[in-house]
């Protein structure tokens, strides 16, 4: 065949250059501020790792699963697994308190207040979010933990029985229960206005929806805007987990932190936590323990990490129909 | 027989009076069209008509709502045993965005918490009165969402009629939605009307005359409450209005 081949056509940028100045500038600060924060987490990831690679090093996994901790310089022990379980557990009894309280009090403040109260209300909230957790601390120590040892000691009267709310050594304070309690309070601002965005944010007409075709308030809640909001709750309850995870003076202030799994035992007077653990011993380290603090510190930041990831993956997988 | 009726309903919204002394009888299996400019309050009265005001803190009402004698605020009457009784369509449709089209159908049921002896049975008698069934026959489990605009409305549509309600009240149900859409749901209707009494606003003189059998005209003149400025058969409300102001808004004079 003898026909030309037409020439192939070329494929143009659809990307326009920004044009004036202040496009420019603006163009320029974002991209350096989204590079420079990449950047930034990475320094800091590797300063740690740098700093603890003797420890990780020298304890082997056990670092992880292991129950000891000796600071003899001689023959320096680091195992942190009581701790890591620690926090796990404290956190995950703040996020259990906290996940109905915080979604009953958004419910509350998006549909039953009326305008002005629900402005007071979110505004408490804001500001209970913003309270620092030293004072959050004291208030766990001096005012919360003796009614929290009170409420322990009636669970544990009434429901003993349940391993998990036995007790033998018959104190009640500086539990697992009365830290989660704290951190409780700690997340449910965070929980509570994520939840409150979102269900301000849904459909009117799906609740009119439901309430026309009969459904009463229970109902329409748990069948129509916990499912359409459901991810982002999750989100804001990871969020929430996170910050938990990493608390650290506040848990620092109600818990017996201790050198022993306590696998389930949440009113025993003995927990741990990672965070409160590298406060608690960072003062009087030597130069290789401050190693295995900073290595505690990897392992907070790989858990958070963790946790964060999994938050997108569930956001992203629970609302299909948003795109 | 169901009888509804509206007698001297008057709504605030705090210290705003919007609606003032409404009287209005709708007959059983016929269809009412409520008709006037935009903020008229048009959705505000259909919507004490099952009760819907009940999410605003700040509304009031005076007046009553008859069905079948009773009036539906009085303290003993259960507002949801009235929706279950009186359904409702939405301007935008808005189906369930969760839930498949079968579940859509079901919505009412499960919200409730009750059983039905037949639920395959009655996903298909619901889609086919809102004359859909060929449709979706096949594609049952998919999203609401995953269907067109006038489809999903005709979900709403057979999401309310399986609850099998004695009236249905629709407001706007059209004006989100293409011709064709609009066409097909006007024929619902009247095929509807056949088993159930229907009140409609509309926006669409056209439409108020193929659907209808009466009409009302709202109109709220500047900062007065919204009232009913004529009420009779829509072939005399649109031919032989009595009040000028009816026959401008019905001939695009104003509105
Ligand atoms: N929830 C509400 N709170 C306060 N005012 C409202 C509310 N809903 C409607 N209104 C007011 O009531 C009047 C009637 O509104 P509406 O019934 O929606 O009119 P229409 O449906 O005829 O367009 C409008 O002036 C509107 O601003
Ligand atoms: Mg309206």
């Amino acid at each position: 065949m003898a026909e030309t081949q037409p020439a192939p056509i070329e494929r143009r940028s659809l990307r326009a250059k920004p044009f004036s100045k202040a496009d420019r500038a603006f163009f320029k600060s974002a991209t350096w501020a989204a590079n420079s924060s990449i950047v930034l987490v990475s320094l800091i990831f590797i300063f740690l790792m740098w700093r603890s690679w003797p420890a990780f090093e020298s304890q082997g996994v056990d670092y992880i699963f292991g129950s000891t901790w000796d600071n003899n310089p001689e023959n320096l022990v680091m195992q942190i697994g009581p701790m890591l379980w620690g926090s796990i557990l404290v956190s995950t009894i703040g996020v259990v308190l906290a996940v109905p309280m915080a979604i009953s009090l958004a419910y509350f403040i998006v549909f039953m207040a009326n305008d002005r109260f629900g402005k007071i209300a979110t505004v408490m909230v804001d500001l209970l979010a913003a309270l620092p957790s030293v004072v959050l601390g004291l208030w766990g120590l001096l005012i919360f933990s003796p009614v929290a040892a009170g409420w322990a000691e009636m669970i544990y009267q009434g429901l003993g029985f349940i391993p998990i709310f036995d007790n033998s050594s018959g104190n009640f304070l500086r539990s697992p229960f009365i830290a989660g309690w704290v951190v409780a309070v700690m997340i449910v601002p965070i929980i509570a206005s994520v939840t409150r965005e979102i269900f301000s944010q849904l459909d009117r007409d799906l609740i009119s929806a439901s309430l026309a075709l009969g459904a009463g308030r229970w109902s329409t809640f748990r069948r129509v805007i916990l499912p359409t909001s459901g991810g982002g709750i999750v989100g804001g309850v990871l969020l929430g987990l996170g910050r938990a995870l990493g608390e650290t003076v506040a848990i620092f202030f109600v818990l017996n932190l201790v050198f022993e799994v306590n696998w389930f035992n949440i009113l025993e007077d003995q927990g741990g936590s990672v965070a409160s653990m590298i406060l608690a011993k960072f003062g009087e380290a030597g130069q290789d323990e401050v190693a295995g603090l900073m290595a505690a510190g990897v392992v907070l930041f790989v858990v958070t990490l963790f946790v964060n990831m999994i938050a997108s993956f569930i956001v992203a997988k629970a609302q299909p129909w948003r795109k | 027989m169901t009888q509804l009726s509206a007698q001297d309903i008057n709504v605030w919204f705090g210290q705003r009076h919007v609606l003032k002394d409404v009287n209005l009888l709708f007959p059983e299996r016929e269809v009412t069209a409520l008709i006037g400019p935009s903020g008229c309050g048009k959705s505000t009265f259909i919507r004490t008509l099952n009760r819907m005001h009940e999410l605003i803190p700040s509304a009031g009402l005076g007046g009553k709502v008859l069905l079948d004698g009773v009036d539906i605020y009085e303290p003993s009457v259960d507002p949801v045993g009235v929706r279950l009784r009186v359904g409702m369509v939405f301007q935008k449709p808005n189906p369930f965005p969760t839930m498949s089209i079968k579940d859509n159908v079901l919505s009412g049921l499960k919200l409730a918490s009750r059983k039905h002896a037949d639920p395959n049975g009655l996903v298909e008698t619901s889609l086919r009165r809102a004359s859909m069934w060929n449709e979706v026959k096949d594609r049952l489990g998919d999203p609401a969402l995953s269907l067109s605009g006038g489809q999903q409305q005709r979900l709403c549509i057979a999401r309310s009629l399986a609850m099998d309600p004695d009236v249905l009240l629709m407001d706007e149900p059209c004006s989100a939605l293409d011709p064709g859409s609009t066409r097909r749901i006007e024929e619902t209707i009247l095929e509807l009307k056949e088993e159930m009494t229907i009140v409609i606003v509309t926006h669409n003189m056209q439409q108020a005359q193929r659907v209808s059998s009466q009409t009302a005209f709202f109109l709220a003149e500047d900062g007065n409450p919204g009232q009913v400025v004529e009420f009779g058969s829509t072939d005399q409300v649109f031919n032989q209005p009595v009040d000028l102001r009816t026959n401008d808004y019905v001939n695009g004079h104003f509105g």
